[in-house]
């Protein structure tokens, strides 16, 4: 996953979810697992992708 | 999300300096088995380390290239922040090590039958390598090596 989309907008992994958090939250909340949860699926559901590099942002 | 325009100026100075790699070709790597099937390993940037283990030297020029390994069972909660950068604000790690290395989050997954397993050993790196060269040569080698021998199908990369 990446919190910085410009710098993995020029680096192009294969596969990369965008988060609207600031530097040091990349999955969201302290203590919030429901949201951290949805980060971690949202990610996951990335892996079947071939059409890379695939950049998608996150859903709340 | 940041935009780096909104970053304060040393640290857009930083991110404007980096050698950036654009990776070319983009190599794709197929799943080759369903999500349910396979064992899953997380690699941070947060500098976490193991009670006990030597900590992330932040004396190195360049930065600290090397990598520590985080096990299944690690006490999460015990586990010691050593990231050097100043660029973000460390309190939600401190208060939650799953903000960064979610493990206790993928037990959940492997529990509700979503993954397969966890993996055995995960991978923590320290950030703010201002050098690569020594990461991308000595160090991520031998780190995906490690993963590759542990049968790790999936890793997801959680950088600070």
């Amino acid at each position: 996953m990446t919190l910085l989309r410009e710098i993995t907008e020029k680096v192009h992994p294969p596969r990369a979810l965008s988060v609207p958090w600031p530097l040091g939250f990349p999955l969201g909340a302290p203590d919030d697992a429901p949201l951290q949860r949805k980060v971690l699926l949202q990610l996951l559901a990335l892996l079947p992708r071939e059409d890379v590099p695939v950049l998608e942002e996150f859903v709340p | 999300m940041p935009r780096i325009n909104e970053l304060p100026l040393w640290l857009r100075g930083v991110l404007f300096a980096y050698p950036w790699r654009r990776i070319d070709p983009v190599p794709l790597a197929r799943l080759r088995k369903p999500l349910r099937e396979c064992r899953v390993a997380l690699v941070t940037t947060a500098g976490l380390v193991s009670p006990g283990e030597e900590p992330f030297d932040n004396d190195i020029r360049g930065g600290d290239a090397s990598y520590r390994v985080i096990r299944a069972d690690a006490p999460l909660a015990l586990l010691e922040e050593h990231h050097r950068s100043e660029s973000f604000d460390h309190a939600g790690i401190e208060r939650d090590r799953n903000l960064a290395l979610p493990l206790d989050r993928l037990r959940e997954l492997v529990a509700g039958g979503l993954i397969g397993e966890v993996a055995p050993r995960h991978l923590s790196f320290m950030g703010s390598i201002t050098a690569p060269g020594r990461l991308v040569r000595d160090t991520a080698p031998p780190a995906a090596a490690l993963l590759e021998a542990d049968g790790v199908d999936v890793a997801l990369l959680f950088p600070v």
